[in-house]
């Protein structure tokens, strides 16, 4: 069984077991706008859960992707480098941005389930 | 989030008509203004470089210069060569400081219309237009009047399509030269008339008009526009990347008061009358400048990998050694990648030059190119 949980700061994290996958969510891609550039982490990089993990620009502005908890990458999505905008077009599927060996998955504890999510976003007024 | 309209900010008289079309509205300014509509600034973007897109430029200056000697007057403040401007042109020019650094940049329009020898009609940026007109009025005294329009609106109407679809409701906008101004009516599809300013004149790059209207019609002439099959409405956002494209300066970011027009590569906008002549503010530093060169220069920088690099960042040689600093920057939709502009030293300033960008702490490879990334596509008058 997976699992979806979400952060305050948009991402979401698909866990299947002790790996995981990463994105940003679909009202993260539409607050963004027109998604122009994506840095993904290479794989081995360590990452603790609230830290910078990946890039996103769009027109507006550039932001970062937090690691939504702690281990270490698994693989980049070598495919958003040269198509930034599938992070627009399919946000919580090809636009994944990494995979991930959780090292504490008792941090996903602390993170939103989508109805928790949702009228988190709903109490944003957008 | 708070809804920008309650936060004491000022509207423009197209407020309820960005927001029935879903514009995210942004405070700009003082303003609530258009980000976006739900085009999106990419498609935005695209489609004025395409077809033509209508901006709500209201929030900025507009004002009459009335005086005896208004042309005399206004040349002791800007740069530029106002008593040889023609009678229906415009001149885009600076507002400086005693030590030549820009005040804001603006344009200047001499009328066509009979009786209006003795005016000149200034629009000037949303941010500085109190600031502006109290300088200008502070300094000229009563050799000049200053009337505000506050009660017009501004609009811009850009794009390859512009002029065809503006023909439609003023048959003579068409065979309007570039940087001129006419007074004409605007033909509602009612069939009331509306008096308008035309400029054509933009900050895109492209043909097209500036609109001066009174602020009451601004919203029949706008949805008139609109109802075009060519026109979309389109927010600050693609303004931002079309005039960053276009190499235009952006008044705050890569021009303002401790940058000078030449510092700015904007030297054009210095007569050989007024360089030869002087007596404007900064006139001393700024004619030294002219023949000796600057320390610093504005150019165009491209970034060669993909990643953007925004306002603020480090500009080094090849070397690792800091030579200046990005002013705009982004993300060029017509160019499709990166494109900036900033200061840099002038010994690096030439189109061609190998330079590094300091983003998120790495140093990307960048170059130094000319202006602008999109060519212009003014309007040229057949000869």
């Amino acid at each position: 069984m997976s699992q979806l949980r979400f952060t305050k700061d948009h991402e979401w994290i698909r866990v299947d077991g002790v790996t995981a996958t990463v994105g940003i969510t679909t009202y993260a891609q539409g607050q963004l706008g027109d998604i122009v550039f994506v840095e993904v982490p290479a794989k081995g990089k360590a990452l603790k859960a609230g830290g910078e993990a990946a890039v996103v620009e769009s027109v507006k502005a550039a932001s970062e992707v937090y690691a939504p908890a702690s281990g270490e990458v698994t693989e980049g999505n070598a495919a958003l480098p040269n198509a930034p905008e599938t992070v627009n077009k399919d946000p919580q599927g090809a636009g994944w941005f990494f995979k991930m060996a959780l090292s504490n998955p008792a941090e996903l504890n602390g993170l939103m389930d989508q109805a928790a999510y949702d009228s988190y976003v709903a109490s944003l007024g957008a | 989030m708070a809804d920008p309209a309650a936060a004491d900010l000022k509207t423009t008289p197209l407020h309820a008509l960005h927001v029935s079309l879903g514009a995210k509205m942004v405070p700009f300014a003082g303003y609530s203004m258009p980000v976006q509509y739900p085009l999106g600034v990419l498609k935005e973007h695209l489609h004025t470089r395409a077809q033509a897109g209508l901006f709500d430029v209201s929030h900025m200056g507009q004002a009459d210069l009335t005086g005896d000697d208004v042309a005399a007057a206004l040349e002791e403040l800007i740069p530029g060569d106002l008593k040889a401007l023609a009678a229906g042109r415009i001149r885009y020019s600076t507002l400086l400081t005693e030590a030549g650094g820009i005040i804001d940049d603006l344009m200047v329009t001499r009328p066509a219309e009979p009786g209006s020898e003795k005016r000149l009609f200034l629009v000037v940026n949303a941010a500085c237009k109190e600031g502006d007109f109290d300088h200008i009025v502070r300094r000229l005294g009563s050799r000049v009047q200053l009337k505000r329009h506050e009660d017009r609106a501004l609009l811009a109407l850009q794009g390859p399509a512009a002029a065809g679809v503006l023909t439609r409701f003023v048959p003579a906008c068409a065979a309007m030269p570039f940087m001129s101004s006419r007074v004409d009516s605007f033909a509602l599809p009612g069939g009331a008339k509306i008096e308008v300013r035309l400029f054509r004149s933009g900050y895109t790059g492209e043909d097209g008009y500036e609109i001066s209207i009174p602020a009451d019609k601004a919203e029949a002439v706008a949805k008139a526009l609109l109802a075009q099959a060519e026109v979309q409405p389109i927010g600050l956002g693609a303004r931002d990347s079309l005039r960053l494209e276009a190499g235009l300066c952006l008044y705050g970011s890569d021009i303002d008061i401790n940058t000078t027009p030449i510092e700015a590569n904007l030297s054009w906008i210095i007569s050989k009358r007024r360089k030869l002549e002087g007596g404007f503010p900064g006139a001393g530093k700024i004619i030294e400048q002219i023949n000796t060169g600057t320390e610093r220069l504005r150019v165009g920088i491209k970034p060669l990998g993909r990643a953007p690099a925004r306002a603020h960042t480090e500009i080094l040689d090849e070397l690792g050694d800091n030579i200046g600093e990005i002013t705009s920057g982004g993300f060029g939709p017509s160019v499709n990648g990166p494109v900036a502009m900033g200061y840099v030293k002038t010994a690096f300033a030439s189109p061609g030059t190998q330079v590094q960008l300091v983003v998120r702490g790495q140093a990307m490879p960048a170059e130094v190119v000319a202006l602008p990334f999109a060519p212009h596509r003014y309007f040229k008058t057949k000869p």
